[in-house]
Formats: C-alpha cells, sequence, structure tokens
C-alpha cells in the first residue's frame, strides 16, 4: 500500500518539477514566456518526444537504446542522398529511409532477442556501425538541395501549430494507445515486470522484445526526418549523442531503468522538462559545455532516485 | 563428557515468522564419526546445518564447538573453529586451475606474485593424503564434477576443517564417483575428521554412516546406531506421523475412459522414460524427493523446456509443446512452484494477470475490449473468492494464497483441460491451504484434470487418487488411492 502512495505521489511530482522549472525561467528571463520562443521549445522537443516514445518502450522491457542518435543520422543521410542524387521523391525516400530505420531497429531486436545480447552492447554495435555507415555514404559532407515542399515536416504549420509539434503529438497519442488499449501493451509492462513469468503465461517474450526495438527504430527514424526537414542539410553527424537525451526524457519521466513501470503522459512531462532546461539555459547564456554537465547531473539524478526505490523495495520485490 | 564431541548444537530453535522451522533441536558430533541427519522434504536439514555456518542466525539455542559455546555463528567464525560446509553448488572458479582454486582467497605468492609452482606442487600434496589423482594444472571447468566435489573436500581439509557437513554430496555423482566419495569420507574418518552427511539415499547412510539422527517436521526425533537399525525403522521414523490435517471430502468424478494426458517413454530435462496416464476428472500425484525430477517434467508437459524423446497425447492427440503459448492453446495450464518468480506478474494488476495467456481472444484488431477484460477478472475474482480491494490492485500487495488464486484465475479463463500444480500450498497459510483444496475438487468436478505435485506427503494422499512416485529423475511406484502408504511412498521415493 505505502508502495502505491509513494508512486502515486511520483506520479504527479514530475509535472510539479515541470511547473517549478517554467516559472523559475519565466521569472529569470523574460524572452521565456514570449510566444516565438515557446514554439521553439515546441519544436525542438519535438523530435526528442518522438523517439523518446520508441525508447519508452525499450525502457520499460527493461532494455536500453543506444541506437537511436545513428537511426537519426543514417536517415537523415539516406533520405538526403536519395532525394538529391537518385531524385527519389519525397514520399519514396520517407518511406525508403524509414524502412531502413525499422530494419536497423529490428537488428537490434533480433540480436537482444534471439542471440541473446545484452542490449547496451548489441545497440551500441548498431550504433558505430551505422554513423561509420552514414560516413561512408555521404563522403562527409553535408547533402543539401531538397524540393521545398521537404520542408513542411520540420518547418511547417498548421494554423499557428508547428508540423513537428503535431508529428510529436501523434507519436506520444499512438504510443499511449499502445499501451493502454492495445494486449501488446500489456505484454509490455508484463515482461519488462517478470521475463519468465510472462513466458509461462503464454506471452512470446522474444516477439515482444523483436518489436519493440524495431518500433524504436521506426519512432528513431521518424525523428530523423523531422530534423532533416528543420535543418534542410543532411550531416554525416546530424544525431550523434541524441540517444542520450531521449534516455534522459524517459528515466525523468519515470519510467523504471529495470523495467515494469511507466506511463507516456509522465514522458511528456520528461520531455518537456529536458525541451525548457536546454532553451533556458541557452537564454542564460550557459556554455554547451556547462549544459552537458547539466544534463549528465539530470540523468543520474533521475535514475538515483528509481534506483533508490528499487533498493527499498517499492518499484521491484 | 564434552571433550568427546567436537560439534554440539543444543535446543536449536529457529523461528521465522508465523512458522516455525526448527523446534529445540540438539545433536552432537564425535571426533572421528559419521553422522547422517535424514528426513523429508522440509525436515528442517538444511536450516539446521546452515545454522552452523552463520548463514541462518538461530531464534535460541547453543552451538558448541571445541567447548567453546556460540549463539550463532557467521561464516567466519564457522572456518576459524574448524567447520567446513560443501553445499550441491560448489564455491569455485571454473576457469581457475584446480591448484588455483585450492588456494582461492589466498594464494601462495613470492613477493607480489603468485606462485604458481608452488600451489601446483602443494595442492598435489594435498589431493595425494586424500588418495585422489587430480592433475592440479587442469582447470577445473574441464573436471567431472566428481572431481570438482573432490577439490571442494580438499580445500575444507586443507583449511583444518575438523568438522565436514556434506548436503546430499552423492546428489549430482555417477555410482563410480559415489564409490571414490566414500573412500575419501572413510579416510577423512580415519584420521579424526568428523562429517555431517546429508542424503535422501538411505542405502548410502546405511553403508557409510555411524550414527543416524532423523528429523521431521522441524523437530528431533531419534538418533540411531546405524549397525542396530534398519530400512524399515528408519522410514517408520521419517514418516511417522499421523494424518492430522482433513482434506474436504470429494466425490469420485474419474471418467476411466477418458485419458486426458498421455506420456510414452518422455525422456529430457533429467527425467528418463515416463510413462502414464491421466483421466478425465482425476487427481495424479506425484510423489518424490526434492530433485527427484518432477518440476522438470511437469516443465516438459507444459512446453516450457522440450523433451527429447518420446511421445505426448493430449485427448488421444499427439502434441509436441515447445512454447508455453503451445502447451496453453493446446489447454495445459501450469501453476509454478515459485509463485512469485514464475507464476503471478507482481508488478501488474488482477485484472491484467487474469487475462494475460488470453488477450488475444477479447481483442479487435489487438485493441482489447476493455468491458470484456473486466467482466472476466471481476467474474473469476468472486468465482475464486480472491480478496482484492479491487481488480485493479497490484497483485505484489495480495497475499500468498490469493497470488495462487490469480494464477489460477489465469488458467481458468484459458479454459485450460489439464492443470499441473507445482506445490500449490507452498508457503501459504493454513486456511487459504483448504481454500485451495476445495478450489482442485470443484476443478476435477467440473472436468479438468489435475496433475498435483507436492512434498507434503499429507496433502499428496489426501488429494491424489492415484500417486506416482519418481526418484532420480524415473518412475519408482504407483499407487492407487486405496493403497497409499507413506512408508511405501517414502521407500519408493528413496529408491530402496
Amino acid at each position: 500500500m505505502k508502495s502505491k502512495v509513494i508512486r502515486q505521489l511520483q506520479d504527479k511530482a514530475i509535472w510539479i518539477v515541470f511547473l517549478v522549472l517554467f516559472i523559475a525561467f519565466a521569472i529569470a528571463n523574460d524572452k521565456f514566456l514570449s510566444s516565438s520562443n515557446l514554439f521553439t521549445i515546441a519544436r525542438q522537443v519535438s523530435m526528442f518526444g518522438i523517439a523518446a516514445v520508441g525508447m519508452t518502450f525499450v525502457i520499460l522491457i527493461g532494455g536500453i537504446d543506444l541506437a537511436t542518435g545513428s537511426i537519426i543520422t543514417i536517415v537523415n543521410v539516406v533520405a538526403a542522398y536519395l532525394m538529391v542524387k537518385m531524385e527519389f521523391s519525397i514520399a519514396a525516400a520517407i518511406g525508403t529511409s524509414l524502412i531502413l530505420a525499422t530494419a536497423i531497429g529490428a537488428l537490434n531486436g533480433f540480436m537482444v532477442a534471439k542471440i541473446k545480447m545484452p542490449a547496451i552492447i548489441a545497440t551500441f554495435a548498431t550504433q558505430i556501425i551505422f554513423e561509420g555507415a552514414a560516413y561512408m555514404l555521404s563522403g562527409g559532407t553535408p547533402i543539401f538541395g531538397f524540393d521545398p515542399a521537404f520542408k513542411i515536416f520540420g518547418q511547417g504549420y498548421v494554423g499557428p501549430v508547428p508540423v513537428p509539434v503535431i508529428i510529436m503529438a501523434i507519436s506520444f497519442t499512438v504510443g499511449a494507445f499502445i499501451l493502454n488499449k492495445t494486449y501488446f501493451g500489456r505484454y509490455f509492462y508484463a515482461v519488462g515486470g517478470n521475463e519468465e513469468a510472462s513466458r509461462l503465461s503464454g506471452i512470446k517474450v522474444n516477439g515482444i522484445k523483436f518489436l519493440i526495438y524495431s518500433l524504436s527504430g521506426l519512432f528513431a527514424g521518424i525523428a530523423g526526418i523531422v530534423m532533416l526537414s528543420r535543418t534542410n542539410s543532411a550531416q554525416p553527424t546530424a544525431g550523434r549523442g541524441f540517444e542520450f537525451d531521449v534516455i534522459t526524457c524517459v528515466v525523468l519521466g519515470g519510467v523504471s531503468v529495470s523495467g515494469g513501470y511507466g506511463k507516456i503522459s509522465n514522458v511528456i512531462a520528461g520531455t518537456l522538462i529536458i525541451g525548457i532546461l536546454t532553451n533556458g539555459m541557452v537564454l542564460m547564456n550557459v556554455s554547451t559545455y556547462m549544459q552537458m554537465v547539466v544534463k549528465g547531473l539530470v540523468l543520474i539524478l533521475a535514475v538515483g532516485f528509481d534506483s533508490i526505490q528499487n533498493k527499498n523495495g517499492l518499484v521491484k520485490l | 563428557m564434552n571433550d568427546e564431541y567436537v560439534l554440539q548444537l543444543q535446543h536449536i530453535t529457529k523461528e521465522y515468522p508465523g512458522v516455525v522451522a526448527l523446534k529445540d533441536v540438539s545433536l552432537e558430533v564425535k571426533k572421528g564419526e559419521i553422522l547422517a541427519l535424514i528426513g523429508e522434504n522440509g525436515a528442517g536439514k538444511s536450516t539446521l546445518i546452515k545454522t552452523c555456518s552463520g548463514a541462518v542466525i538461530p531464534t535460541a539455542g547453543k552451538i558448541v564447538v571445541n567447548g567453546k559455546t556460540f549463539t550463532s555463528m557467521s561464516p567466519q567464525l564457522a572456518a576459524e573453529n574448524g567447520i567446513a560446509i560443501i553445499y550441491q553448488e560448489f564455491n569455485n572458479v571454473k576457469g581457475l586451475s584446480a591448484a588455483e582454486n585450492l588456494f582461492l582467497g589466498n594464494p601462495i605468492k613470492k613477493g607480489i606474485v603468485i606462485d604458481k609452482k608452488a600451489m601446483e606442487r602443494e595442492a598435489e600434496k594435498a589431493f595425494n593424503q586424500l588418495n585422489i589423482k587430480i592433475d592440479p594444472k587442469k582447470l577445473v571447468g574441464d573436471l567431472t564434477v566428481g572431481y570438482q566435489q573432490m577439490i571442494e573436500i580438499a580445500k575444507a581439509i586443507k583449511q583444518n576443517a575438523r568438522v565436514l557437513i556434506m548436503d546430499e554430496p552423492s546428489a549430482p555423482l555417477t555410482s563410480a564417483e559415489v564409490e571414490s566419495m566414500f573412500k575419501v569420507c572413510e579416510l577423512l574418518k580415519a584420521k579424526g575428521v568428523s562429517i555431517i552427511y546429508i542424503s535422501h539415499r538411505l542405502d548410502e547412510i546405511f553403508r557409510l554412516s555411524d550414527r543416524i539422527v532423523v528429523l521431521r517436521d522441524g523437530e528431533y526425533v531419534k538418533t540411531l546406531i546405524t549397525k542396530d537399525s534398519h530400512v524399515e525403522e528408519l522410514i517408520h521414523l521419517m514418516v511417522g506421523r499421523d494424518l492430522t490435517e482433513t482434506y474436504p471430502a470429494r466425490t469420485d468424478c474419474i471418467n476411466r475412459d477418458e485419458t486426458v494426458l498421455e506420456l510414452q517413454n518422455v525422456s529430457g530435462n533429467g527425467d528418463k522414460d515416463i510413462s502414464f496416464q491421466l483421466h478425465k476428472g482425476e487427481v495424479l500425484g506425484l510423489g518424490g524427493l526434492v530433485g527427484a525430477g518432477r518440476t522438470e517434467l511437469a516443465q516438459m508437459i507444459f512446453g516450457a523446456v522440450e523433451k527429447t524423446s518420446g511421445r505426448m497425447f493430449l485427448k488421444g492427440k499427439e502434441i509436441h509443446p515447445k512454447s508455453p503459448r503451445q502447451a496453453i492453446d493446446a489447454g495445459i495450464a501450469l501453476v509454478p512452484e515459485d509463485r512469485k518468480r514464475h507464476g503471478a506478474l507482481l508488478t501488474i494488476s488482477v485484472k491484467n494477470n487474469i487475462n494475460m495467456p488470453t488477450y488475444p481472444k477479447i481483442s479487435f484488431l489487438s485493441v482489447i475490449k476493455s468491458r470484456k477484460e473486466s467482466e472476466v477478472a471481476t467474474y473469476y475474482q468472486k468465482n475464486l473468492l480472491i480478496k482484492t480491494p479491487s481488480i485493479h490492485q497490484i497483485v505484489k500487495n495480495l497475499s500468498g494464497g490469493n497470488q495462487q488464486k490469480v494464477i489460477l484465475g489465469k488458467w481458468l479463463a484459458a479454459n485450460s483441460e489439464l492443470i499441473i500444480f507445482d506445490e500449490p500450498t507452498r508457503g501459504i497459510d493454513v486456511g487459504a491451504k483448504v481454500e485451495i483444496y476445495t478450489l482442485i475438487n470443484r476443478l476435477v468436478e467440473q472436468g479438468k484434470s489435475i496433475l498435483l505435485i507436492s512434498s507434503e506427503m499429507e496433502e499428496l494422499m489426501g488429494m491424489s487418487d492415484r500417486i506416482i512416485v519418481l526418484a532420480e529423475g524415473k518412475i519408482t511406484g504407483e499407487l492407487k488411492r486405496d493403497s497409499f502408504d507413506q512408508k511405501t511412498i517414502m521407500r519408493m521415493a528413496s529408491a530402496v
């Protein structure tokens, strides 16, 4: 019972943290509350948010996906290459690169589920492989010169709302729908809580893992398209380190790193916190390096909180 | 008088919340004797020896070693006072050599460098003393289990153990290895080392031991002089209790014309050549000692582990369950022994647990029909009288008996025909036990078939229509209800 009370408190706590930070930045800097800045934040976090949906699934089953950043990079480079060098249509380029992103995720899933490789190593290896591949394909130089219509995904608006924000909102909705309304969601929580008991309850655990890593690849791929459309140029380092921010968003959102617990609604809060933190620090002229230090500390804080709960037996047995 | 004994356990009591594991147990070990410790599953043997190593702290009682009195031990104290325990799981490093394992923790050094040559020399000497032939350079992982055990013994002797406690040492060994282990035991005895020997195998006890201490239900029963005793007396002392608990009555609902499960010469997962039939409406008990291969058999029937040979039929149709999913779809369910690790999904709700195997059936395009989901959960919550504030409660917060009912509800929702219960009442309080028994009766009355694994002799005899006894992975006997007898079962289980 006690654990339930604490869980519920923690449930709300992340939104309180968000509000406190929001107010603090609003007081500290008068530019923060301007509508243009708020939209900037929303556009910035949209990529994190999209990728965070896939990462939420992965962490929910007690896994990790370090390939997110390099999937974003390879999607940038491949989509750009197809559009510019191969004269693919926008739709064909997006379709092909999203299939590639999903396939990379599926490769991770295969290694983790079938070969039983530790997720941290398997996805670390794919991270390096596809970062290298992206570099080779691009020749190390940016690729640009797309059809102006491609801008819409990163820079377009529907009414006053930026398109990437809409894509993020759809991603979160789909994520929440999968977790709460479909039986796959039930399976994810079950597998994250106890793999063997899940298998003995008839869940095809390996299939679930394969599916989840594939989905993580797909969501990273979508984030990659948004990024490419925003920057209008494919950089061979586009997604470097991206997984760090995404993991932070998810863990800050209360998804337990040992699996089994987590909600999309709180991951939204986690994502927004990372968004305003980054934006606030930029507005306050905090150096990039200092930002790294702060973000690292935030991750330690989030995981530390989760681990202390685990240690106290409040979350897991 | 005290000088005669190297180790005395005096009035040891160990209580856990709600359970008394040991009640006022005393025993003495003389210098240079082999003392056998026997008892049924759960008699308290392991708990008792763990008090000697400090793994269990007694609630009351004293441990006297060489005249020094302790109220509890610690691993260090035990080592300092010459007590060594050889567990079934060896404490070795497979990637190191025999010599290095012998000196694990305190290697011979030359300066700061480990002196391999010297260790190998010393190891050779230590092995020679015990008349065992092991190449000290060989990796332990490449040695047979028998030799690994010898290294454990050599390690204990090198650390000046005066009392060696061996927990089921013969269980993993081949018969030839058992012979060499016996020789080592005799040799140690001649050197004045005392041995406490725990084994289910009564024939070994009669060959090896000088005296036998019998425990039952956590209590001391009797000490016997081995040469003045015999197997029948021992079995009588081990099981000699009256059937006290009453089991809810059940009308015979067996349909003998309808075979639900049939195994023909099934082997694998440690079991050999298992054949039996289970009829509709029957409770078939699987008796045997811990490690006899009953859980392993259940795993094969449930598809959690694949059988290697033999045939399996469910309602006349041959099945090859390769995964629990396939077994579940065929109508087989398993209520596993380890409820918290393998049975209930503790971190999710009662509702989700009950529906887990059947979600695809109550969903449309993978979207759950949530009203149906709640209906099913509520139905089984009421039907099985699961005590929970709501179906949304996390299963972790339920009592053991109610968790067990949630697991059962899950299989009833999945419409299972054959339900395998592996130790269904372990760790459950008496009231909840009777409820589980009543439920089992209700299930067979509804035409389900039950395979019941139980280490509690009374439960097995009280609930089964028929009992098959396993020992060391093989069927050693079968009894009909009218010929149930504790001693017969014990004899079959001990394979004597």
